[in-house]
């Protein structure tokens, strides 16, 4: 009987124990809101999306988790129309009439730097994850996640040309077309300039304002100058379309490289085959093994699938919008404060452990390392193939 | 290398081939504008609504294995009707030709919004078999999709102008445009006519959109980068011309490619609103 006794009490008191450890893994109190805009509608809403699915699934774990120093997290997101004025407009009223307790930012250079004259003026944390031009972020409370370094026009170009240089056919003439869009000039630009200093000839250079629609005469420029390599200054779909165009009249780049395409629509296409780009994460060993990444890139892939976007993997875009909020959370959990001068203060001092690693925000407008890496189209999946202490499986970079 | 170069002969004329074909989408899209603008009054924005709402059908037919020109047989009649019902509504509302321009914008919106929450935002690109084809004409690449897009431009254009210069109906609908009280004391049925007109400029915006599925990548967004060069096309070609659209697109078209030939791409869309201006400017009575 007293064992029967003794049992009892002891499933009891496990229960209750249990129960305890639930009660408290369980956020409680008054929500830590968390404001930010997308351009969920607009020319920007393909990828915006990616960020919204992100920022779902982040909070999504994070509350289960037992949210933000023990209170639940709500992200109140608003559509800025992939306008920037609009998302100045909307982030004064997130922090005037919202009254969020803290800032997430928003897709895109123009809304970034947009969202940032508002965090200035409010002395908010500002951290976000696509600023395209670290040379714009100015405010000292601002704090990038995607890194791709202070002077990523030299650095990124520089990094493409040693993956060319150490591969099988090292070019020596570059032909560099490019998208006037602002985020993607100056990187064009920059390469350009590492070319040169690089004793490489630059054959063609050529220019085209965003949203261009007919890539046949530019297709036809590339195939005229017959370049061993061609840097294309790429946003979005532009990739996609000068492909098909370089298909309709039978050309083949000898090896091409892609700045920022969309990454879904780009690697289904046949003829990017070996196409290059960069990316600062992808669905594959060694990344896969960083904080966070296994369980992200699980629930993104399905949650994408669900959700129909082109390409479910996660790349780019995905790991920098989750690490955004991995930035925000240690802020939050290491000062235990919703204070922005106390959390800025705190990851300007420290590395905070990210999908992409360990980041620091102690250099030139608060930048870190440039970690981008060059990955290439292989067998209809992106690979990264440089350098080589982040490739998989002995992956190469490969030439036609 | 930026700014003037020779370009070869080769490039030269392809890239002029390629100028014709996309100039002859521009006609085929700005063709049902010029229609509607000269002959109804009515500035119909939603027409690029139309033009891209019948790709992303076509799209989604062709998804599900079925032709992309047999697709034309189910989207001709069923945005005629959707044309048709849209002039009723602005004619049972009196609607003016600049609100006209507004109601149509916020219809294009509508669309825009539609047509994100079925098929997302996310870029679409039609694959079918004649994506793959292509014939040479003396060291020419000629795409069949491009083709196809001008075969259908060329002989569509052709057939309205024959309809509107020598048939009862299309001299009725002139009449009406120029003079309706005195058209309508000829006996002409300005109402129906203006139904039939109003439902063949849906028809033909779909027409283009189809052409527009075999040859580009669709995003929802996009429909608003057509608009200037298209309305450029119309307002060179004259308003309510059926052959206007398809000269001048084609002539904005060839220019613009020559410009990305011999300058730099860039420089295209400044060449093809200066023709606008400057011929505007010459001929002020030629948009009217």
């Amino acid at each position: 009987m007293n064992t029967t006794k003794l049992s009892r009490r002891s499933a009891l008191a496990a229960t209750l124990l249990g129960l305890s450890g639930l009660a408290l893994a369980q956020p409680a109190g008054q929500p830590i809101r968390v404001g930010s805009t997308l351009a969920l509608t607009g020319p920007l809403s393909a990828t915006a999306q990616i960020h919204k699915l992100v920022g779902e699934i982040y909070v999504e774990q994070a509350n289960k988790r037992g949210g933000w120093l023990g209170r639940p997290i709500e992200w109140v997101v608003k559509d800025d129309q992939s306008k920037p004025d609009l998302a100045r407009t909307l982030y004064e009223q997130l922090v005037t009439a919202d009254k969020v307790d803290l800032l997430m930012g928003p897709y895109a250079t123009g809304a970034i730097l947009s969202a940032m004259g508002v965090a200035q003026r409010y002395n908010k944390v500002l951290v976000h994850h696509t600023l395209g031009i670290p040379s714009l972020a100015k405010y000292e409370l601002q704090f990038p996640a995607w890194s791709l370094g202070s002077d990523p026009a030299t650095t990124v170009p520089n990094t493409v040309f040693d993956a060319l240089a150490a591969g099988p056919k090292p070019p020596k003439t570059v032909a560099v077309v490019t998208s006037k869009f602002p985020s993607i000039q100056f990187m064009s630009a920059g390469a350009r300039e590492v070319l040169k200093k690089r004793g490489l000839t630059e054959v063609l250079f050529l220019e085209w304002d965003f949203g261009n629609r007919d890539f046949g005469p530019i297709a036809n420029r590339i195939k005229d100058a017959k370049p061993d390599f061609v840097w294309v200054g790429a946003i979005g779909l532009d990739g996609n379309l000068l492909l098909d165009a370089m298909k309709k009249i039978d050309y083949v780049p000898p090896q091409h490289f892609y700045l920022y395409p969309s990454p879904g629509p780009l690697v289904t296409l046949p003829e990017a085959k070996n196409a290059l780009s960069v990316t600062i994460f992808e669905d594959q060993p060694p990344f896969t093994a960083n904080t966070g990444a296994a369980e992200f890139v699980k629930l993104y892939r399905e949650r994408a699938t669900k959700a129909g976007l082109a390409d479910p993997s996660v790349e780019t875009q995905a790991a920098a919008s989750y690490t955004a909020w991995q930035i925000l959370e240690a802020g939050v959990t290491a000062t235990k404060s919703l204070d922005d001068k106390k959390i800025g203060d705190w990851i300007k001092a420290n590395k905070v452990d990210t999908l992409q690693g360990k980041l620091r925000f102690d250099g030139t407008g608060n930048f870190g390392d440039d970690l981008m890496r060059v990955k290439q189209v292989q067998n209809g999946h992106w690979v990264v193939v440089w350098p080589k202490e982040v490739t998989s499986g002995g992956a190469k970079l490969l030439a036609q | 290398m930026s700014g003037f170069t020779l370009p070869s002969v080769s490039l030269l004329s392809q890239s002029i081939l390629s100028g014709v074909f996309v100039g002859a989408l521009y006609g085929l899209m700005g063709l049902g504008l010029s229609l509607s603008w000269g002959l109804l009054r009515l500035i119909n924005l939603a027409h690029f609504a139309f033009a891209f709402l019948a790709a992303y059908l076509c799209y989604q037919m062709a998804t599900l294995g079925a032709d992309p020109l047999l697709t034309l047989i189910v989207i001709v009649p069923a945005f005629f009707a959707i044309g048709a019902g849209l002039h009723w509504v602005m004619a049972r509302f009196k609607v003016t030709p600049f609100n006209s321009l507004l109601l149509t914008f916020g219809l294009m919106g509508i669309i825009e919004a539609v047509i994100q929450t079925i098929w997302t935002a996310d870029f679409r690109k039609l694959e079918s078999s004649y994506a793959q084809q292509k014939f040479k004409v003396g060291g020419l690449f000629v795409p069949i999709p491009e083709f196809i897009t001008l075969l259908l431009a060329v002989g569509i254009s052709l057939a309205v102008w024959a309809v509107l210069r020598y048939t009862d109906l299309g001299k009725a609908m002139r009449a009406a445009a120029e003079d309706a009280p005195i058209a309508s004391a000829f006996g002409v049925n300005q109402a129906r006519n203006a139904l039939l007109l109003a439902g063949t400029c849906a028809a033909l915006a779909s027409i283009a959109g189809v052409c527009l599925a075999l040859s580009f990548t669709l995003a929802p967004s996009q429909m608003y980068a057509w608009i200037g060069v298209v309305f450029a096309a119309v307002m060179l070609g004259g308003l309510g011309r059926a052959l206007g659209p398809l000269v001048a697109g084609t002539l904005i078209g060839v220019s613009e490619a020559i410009t990305m030939a011999v300058t730099a791409p860039s420089w295209a869309p400044i060449v093809s609103f200066t023709l606008l201006i400057v011929i505007l400017v010459l001929r002020p009575g030629r948009a009217t």
